[in-house]
Parts: structure tokens; C-alpha cells; sequence
């Protein structure tokens, strides 16, 4: 028996959560957790850049029995993990479904990373793409593969908005136009009632994943890196090269992951088989 | 390459020494104790029954099992020597095997390899404890050790090996030392460890980095098919490793062989008793 | 022994690349913790460092890729579950044990999606990374020599790349390292090749201390870039 392939009963729904660092993707999958647990049986799956803090920190929360959060060290790749080489993140997910069969929802948490990082189909069903309002207003004008066409785009944290001088239904807004009309998601741990909303997509979801009408959507490859004149985008924080401080032969990766530094690859992804 | 082709390696060269002790304990006629059935010394190494005088593990100080030194009557293994020893510890005995004298590897007169090799056999329910002294590869000698261990499944045994890199702030001659372990008919535990100037990448920092003495303890007892002690690195150039297998390894690096004693020493604490000395 | 030159080399290109969806890239080859202990400080430091590790750890996993690769050339499966408990015997640390197994798994896992055949069955639940390279590339008709030349560039330019990432180097100096390090490995292939045949105990067992102590200390470090 080769630990290889499941068998179709104990395949779950494999959602991703995507999105910058510190935008709140661990709290997302806490709050998914401590309201949907009675419901669907969970796992979770964290991608961590230094060791397994997103677990740790999980399983502080006490969202979930300590067995059923595992962590992926990526080695500082965490883009990669989830897009180029999903081998590590399948065998884990595939680990825990075997484990704890039958799931019905596996959880995959991204390394914190830039706008660029989406999931591949391979990986997951389905993602959302978690930005927050501390991170700007205008960053989901901006655009990008995982905002642009992640199932879901989750704005978080909007109870900080005028605090940080954010115009929430203005992101909102841009956000939706980003989407064109895709599904997007203004939540704050602090109101109940947008909490609320995200558990019912996700139910929905697996409700029509079960059913067999969800279809993974692929975001797409990396974005071609603009140039414009007076774009302020991701650079703003400057690509940093210290010397001798070099980037691996085929990705490149935020060490301080302070700068959202996008860049084309040139990987032509073609993913368009299904799990079985 | 190994015990067969020794005695080969050895002839043919004036002056260079050839010798192949022999030693096996068994349990005593009246079941209680272990006794030493055969000690035959051969030229250079002198095999002497003898009274517990450090601390051992597993058997501190009894008095009801086979105590035996190996005594170098000569300097060396020098280059082209070539020693041989047979252990054979039988069904039910205890032996505990010490050394006088850390081994001093030279270089010959001649050119030429030393060689050691030591086969040991570990019988049904018998205990072996090896305790022996540092082997010091001296400057320019060219030494090949070869440890060949074979235990039964009920067998317990516990040794500890020692390296030291030259003498006293001296580089090293080039030095090749090989332990393995089977139990049952399976590995349980093969260790090389090479350096000198005939290898390469030995000083850097996979291997040795620019410690001058590296040694182990290794541990096997059926008692730990289950479950082993867990793993422990109790210091930032030692650590407590169970092994796949019944048995687990202390390995440490030092700048000298006092601190790699000590560090050594501190591993088997962790084992607690009856292993801790 | 094969030749090189009757083709495979596109075969061992794809083996031996570090794009190959496998996990690697997850791994420092036991450099992040060298370097995190101040062993290892500069580029030739980085140089020593990666000379021991070939010549002791990169010449088991590269003599258990050629055993495992002309075991499976063979059609003899059977064997491989001795190949598997010698090199477990070879690798004192349960760190380094797991590693090795967890890049296996993977490498079996992507090799199932990419070249599926049924010899991939037929290893253990989890299997040494070695062995599976050796089974690999039997699946391509690739010999023991490109078996144990896969898994020696493999790991080599693995623990070469993440030097990147935790020190302060110039990735050219890095790679003239590689550079002066091809002969070396085309060596430690051939050797390897020569012995895949003979028994498994005799198989090369070069111990490397200091890498399964640090992989020790690694796996109770709070703060690392890399798994191992």
C-alpha cells in the first residue's frame, strides 16, 4: 500500500487561504474553525517561513485538537510550496486526510507572502485571498492574480479602518470592480455578522463541492511586473539587495517580508488535471 | 579489504608484526557468574584478567562477570603491522573488556599501512561492555581499524570509542576507522569515520570541523525494540540519538580528549541507570 | 558501467534538477544549522563543508541510489527493504532518518504524478530519498552510475543554494564551488556504481558527526529558514 493516493471517500474539501503577511490569514482560519468545528470534521494545514509558528500559534488557540494542525516548513519558499512544487503541502494534506478520515474540510494556510502567491489547483479546490485594511486602501485596486480571481477576496480587520484612515466601502468597491463582480468579503473578528457570511460561503461551497458543481478555478501564474511611470505599487518598499545577499536560482523570496516585490517567472502553468 | 586479506597485508614486509589474540567468556558451570573460557595473547597484545578499577557501565564493580585488559606490550600498531583480536562473549556470560593504555598508532620504519581488526560475537542473553582507551592517530601513521560486531537478538552490550586527531598539537596521520553492528542478521549500526591528508572535507564543517578528538558510545538492549530513550542533544557539540534499531549512539566532537570523555560521560548520565557511570 | 553517452542525459537532467517538484528546496543539507552554530563562516568554509558532506553522506546516498538502481534494473524489488534498514544503520541521527524518508515520500509522490510505474509501489511505506532516486532512474533505463550522479547533484547543489539564504555570499563564488566540485562527484558516482553490485553490507558508511549532532540542535531551533 502505497500512501500515495487516497481513496475517494476520505478526499476532502482543500481550501486555501492566501494573502500578505499579517493581513490575519491564521485568525481567518482560527474564527473558520472555532464556528464551523461542530459542524464539518477540520484539519488544518500551516506553511510556515520560520518553523512552525502558524501551528503553534493554532494550536494556542485551542481551535481544533493539537493532531489535526500540522505544519510544512517550506525553507523560506513559501510561494513555491503552494504553486511550483506543491508536493510537500499535497503529501501533508493527503497525511491528514488518511489520519483522520473521513474530513471534510482540509484548511491550507499560506506562508505569508506578497500579492502574487496563489494556489495552485493541484494543491486546492478552492482559496480566498485574505487583504486587510491596515495594509492600505488601495492595495485591492492594484489587482493581481489572487485578488483579481481567488474564490473568495476576504477584507480584513475593517473595524481598524478609520484608524488607518482607510475608507472601507471605498476598498470594498475597488475590490469588487478588481473582481468584476466576484464575491468579496469585508470581515472583522468583532462583528459577528460578517463572521457569519464567511461560514455560509464556505458552507456553500462544500455543499456544491459535494455535490460535484465547484470546479477549481485557477487565479492564474504570477503577474508580468510593471514598470509604469509614477506606479507606486509593491516597490514602494524597495527590492532590497545587500551585498551579497542573493536570491535562489529560480524564485525569488522575501527574507523580511516587508516588501511586496512581484515578479514575472515565466512559469507557464498549465494545471488543469483534477484530484482523484 | 577486511579480516582476510590482513594477515596478506602483513607478510612479506621484515619486521612488521602480525599477531591474533583470542578471548571468550562463558557462564559458570554452576550458573552464577561468567568466567573467561579462552585468553590467548599474541605477541604485542597481552590479554590480562583483571579487578574492576574505573567506573564501567551496566556491570560497575561485580564481581560475578569476566574482567579482561588488552595491554599493549609494544608501541604501535606501527605502519604495516597488522593486529587482529576474536571476542567471543558466550550465551548467558558478561564480559567486560577494558584497555591499560590509549593505543598510539605510528608510522613504520617501513612504508605500509597498520591495520586492526576486531571481530566480536555476542551470544544469546550475554552482556558485553567494552571500555576501552583513545586510539591516538600520531602524525604520518596510516591506520585502518575495523570494528566487526555481531549480537544476538537477546544480546545487551555497551562501548565507547575515542579518536583522538594527533597528539598533543600535532595534525593528524591519516586514520580509517569502521564499526559495525548487526544484529540478528539485520544493521543495526555502521559508522566510518576517516581523516588525515588522504581525504578530503574531513576538517569541514560536516564531518570534524577543527575538533581534535571525536568519539561515540554505542548502546544496544533488547529492552529498547519498543521503545528508545529519546533523542537528546545535551550539548551544542553532543548529542543522545536512539538508533533505528534497539539501541541508541552518543556522539560527540572536542578540542581534547578530557572534554571528550566528559561530554561522553554526560551522555550516558542521560541514559540513567544502569548505564551511567 | 552505462555509458553516458548511449543517451539517459535528458533523463538524468530531469532527475538531478532541483525544479523537480520533490521538496527539496525545503532543505539546507545540514548548512543552515553549520552556519547557525558558527561553523561554517565563509566561502571556504561553505567549500569544506560541502567536500565532507559528498565525501561522507553524498557517497552512502549516492552508493544506495546505485544499489537501489541496479537492484530495480534488475526487476529484484525484494532487496530494497535490506537497502533500506543498511541505510538506516548509516544514519545515526533520527533527524537525518526522517529527512531522508520525508524527501523520499516526496520524490515517490511527485514521480507518481510525473512518471508513474509500478516499481514505486513496491517500496515501503517510507522509503529513503536514495533509494527512491536509484528506483527513479531505473524507471527512466538510466544506470547506476546516473542513479548515484543524480542524488550527488541533487543534494549538492540543494545544500549549495540555500547557502544563498543564510549567508552572506556571492552566488558566483558559490558556484565555483560546484564548479570545482564536478570531477569529485563524477568520482563518487563511478566508485558508487562499481559497488552497487557487490553485497549491501559493504556499501560505503563514512560518518559524518558533526551533521547528525547539529540536525539535533536544528530540529530544536525556534528559528529556522529551512527544515533540515
Amino acid at each position: 500500500m502505497t500512501d500515495d493516493r487516497q481513496p475517494q471517500e476520505t478526499r476532502a474539501l482543500r481550501l486555501g487561504v492566501a494573502g500578505p503577511v499579517g493581513t490575519g490569514k491564521s485568525s481567518v482560519i482560527a474564527t473558520l474553525c472555532r464556528h464551523l468545528r461542530d459542524e464539518f470534521a477540520l484539519g488544518v494545514i500551516t506553511n510556515d517561513i520560520y518553523t512552525d509558528e502558524d501551528a503553534r500559534f493554532l494550536r494556542s488557540e485551542g481551535v481544533l485538537p493539537e493532531e489535526r494542525i500540522r505544519a510544512v516548513e517550506t525553507g523560506a519558499c513559501p510561494h513555491t510550496a503552494i504553486r511550483d512544487d506543491v508536493t510537500m503541502n499535497l503529501m501533508a494534506v493527503e497525511d491528514l486526510e488518511r489520519d483522520f478520515a473521513p474530513l471534510d474540510i482540509v484548511l491550507v494556510e499560506s506562508g505569508g507572502d506578497n500579492l502574487t502567491a496563489t494556489f495552485s489547483p493541484a494543491l486546492v479546490d478552492a482559496q480566498l485571498f485574505v487583504l486587510d485594511v491596515a495594509g492600505g486602501g488601495d492595495v485591492a485596486r492594484k489587482g493581481g492574480p489572487g485578488i483579481a480571481r481567488a474564490d473568495l477576496l476576504v477584507i480584513n480587520k475593517i473595524d481598524l479602518g478609520q484608524h488607518v484612515d482607510v475608507d472601507v466601502a471605498q476598498m470594498v468597491a475597488d475590490a469588487e470592480k478588481a473582481r468584476n463582480g466576484a464575491p468579496v468579503l469585508p470581515l472583522s473578528r468583532k462583528r459577528p455578522e460578517t463572521v457569519e457570511k464567511l461560514c455560509d460561503w464556505v458552507r456553500q461551497l462544500h455543499a456544491s463541492w459535494t455535490a460535484g458543481g465547484h470546479t477549481p478555478v485557477d487565479p492564474g501564474p504570477m503577474a508580468p511586473h510593471h514598470h509604469a511611470p509614477g506606479d507606486t505599487h509593491d516597490h514602494d518598499h524597495g527590492h532590497r539587495h545587500a551585498p551579497g545577499d542573493t536570491h535562489d536560482h529560480d524564485h525569488d523570496h522575501d527574507h523580511d517580508h516587508g516588501h511586496g516585490h512581484t515578479h514575472a517567472h515565466g512559469h507557464a502553468h498549465s494545471h488543469s488535471h483534477s484530484h482523484d | 579489504m577486511y579480516a582476510s586479506s590482513l594477515r596478506k597485508a602483513a607478510s612479506g614486509r621484515p619486521g612488521a608484526m602480525t599477531a591474533r589474540a583470542v578471548l571468550a567468556s562463558e557462564l559458570a558451570a554452576n550458573g552464577r557468574g561468567s568466567r573467561v573460557r579462552t585468553l590467548r595473547s599474541d605477541g604485542p597484545l597481552v590479554l590480562r584478567p583483571c579487578h574492576p578499577k574505573g567506573p564501567e557501565p551496566l556491570t560497575d564493580r561485580r564481581h560475578d562477570v569476566a574482567r579482561v585488559a588488552l595491554a599493549a606490550g609494544t608501541a604501535g600498531p606501527l605502519g604495516g603491522d597488522s593486529y587482529a583480536l576474536d571476542v567471543q562473549v558466550g550465551a548467558g556470560s558478561t564480559l567486560v573488556l577494558t584497555e591499560i593504555s590509549a593505543m598510539l598508532v605510528l608510522p613504520g620504519p617501513r612504508e605500509g599501512q597498520s591495520r586492526m581488526s576486531i571481530t566480536v560475537r555476542v551470544d544469546d542473553g550475554a552482556t558485553f561492555v567494552w571500555w576501552p582507551q583513545p586510539i591516538i592517530a600520531a602524525r604520518r601513521c596510516d591506520h585502518r581499524h575495523d570494528v566487526r560486531i555481531t549480537l544476538a537478538e537477546s544480546a545487551r552490550m555497551i562501548l565507547r570509542e575515542e579518536m583522538l586527531l594527533g597528539r598533543h598539537g600535532e595534525a593528524p596521520g591519516d586514520f580509517s576507522g569502521r564499526l559495525r553492528i548487526t544484529r540478528g542478521r539485520a544493521a543495526l549500526y555502521d559508522q566510518q569515520l576517516r581523516f588525515g591528508q588522504a581525504w578530503d572535507g574531513w576538517n569541514g564543517a560536516a564531518v570534524l570541523g577543527d575538533a581534535a578528538a571525536v568519539g561515540s558510545i554505542v548502546a544496544v538492549d533488547p529492552c529498547w525494540t519498543d521503545m528508545r530513550p529519546p533523542a537528546l542533544p545535551f550539548h551544542k557539540d553532543a548529542a543522545l540519538m536512539p538508533l533505528a534499531g534497539p539501541g541508541v549512539a552518543i556522539g560527540a566532537v572536542a578540542p581534547d580528549s578530557l572534554a571528550l570523555r566528559h561530554l561522553l560521560t554526560r551522555g550516558l548520565h542521560q541514559l540513567g541507570p544502569p548505564w551511567a557511570i | 558501467m552505462e555509458s553516458l553517452g548511449s543517451g539517459g542525459q535528458a533523463a538524468l537532467l530531469l532527475l538531478a534538477d532541483g525544479r523537480l517538484p520533490a521538496g527539496g528546496y525545503a532543505h539546507s543539507g545540514g548548512l543552515e544549522p553549520a552556519v547557525a552554530a558558527g561553523r561554517v563562516a565563509d566561502v571556504a568554509g561553505l567549500e569544506r563543508f560541502l567536500i565532507g558532506r559528498v565525501e561522507t553522506a553524498g557517497s552512502i546516498a549516492a552508493a544506495f541510489a546505485a544499489a537501489a538502481c541496479a537492484r530495480a534494473g534488475r526487476g529484484n524489488l525484494s532487496d530494497l527493504a535490506e537497502l533500506e534498514a543498511e541505510l538506516d544503520a548509516r544514519i545515526p541521527s533520527p533527524e537525518l532518518r526522517k529527512v531522508s524518508r520525508d524527501l523520499g515520500r516526496q520524490l515517490r509522490r511527485a514521480m507518481n504524478g510525473i512518471h508513474p510505474h509500478p516499481h514505486f509501489a513496491a517500496l515501503g511505506a517510507a522509503p529513503h530519498q536514495p533509494v527512491v532516486m536509484g528506483v527513479a532512474a531505473a524507471v527512466f533505463g538510466l544506470g547506476p552510475r546516473a542513479a548515484a550522479l543524480a542524488i550527488l547533484h541533487e543534494n549538492n547543489a540543494g545544500a549549495a543554494a540555500a547557502a544563498a539564504k543564510v549567508m552572506r555570499v556571492d552566488p558566483f563564488e558559490v558556484h565555483a564551488i560546484l564548479a570545482r566540485m564536478t570531477d569529485r562527484l563524477d568520482c563518487l558516482a563511478a566508485e558508487a556504481a562499481k559497488a552497487a553490485d557487490g553485497p549491501t553490507a559493504d556499501l560505503p558508511a563514512s560518518g559524518s558527526p558533526l551533521t547528525d549532532i547539529a540536525a539535533e540542535h536544528h530540529r530544536r531551533s525556534d528559528v529556522r529558514l529551512f527544515a533540515s
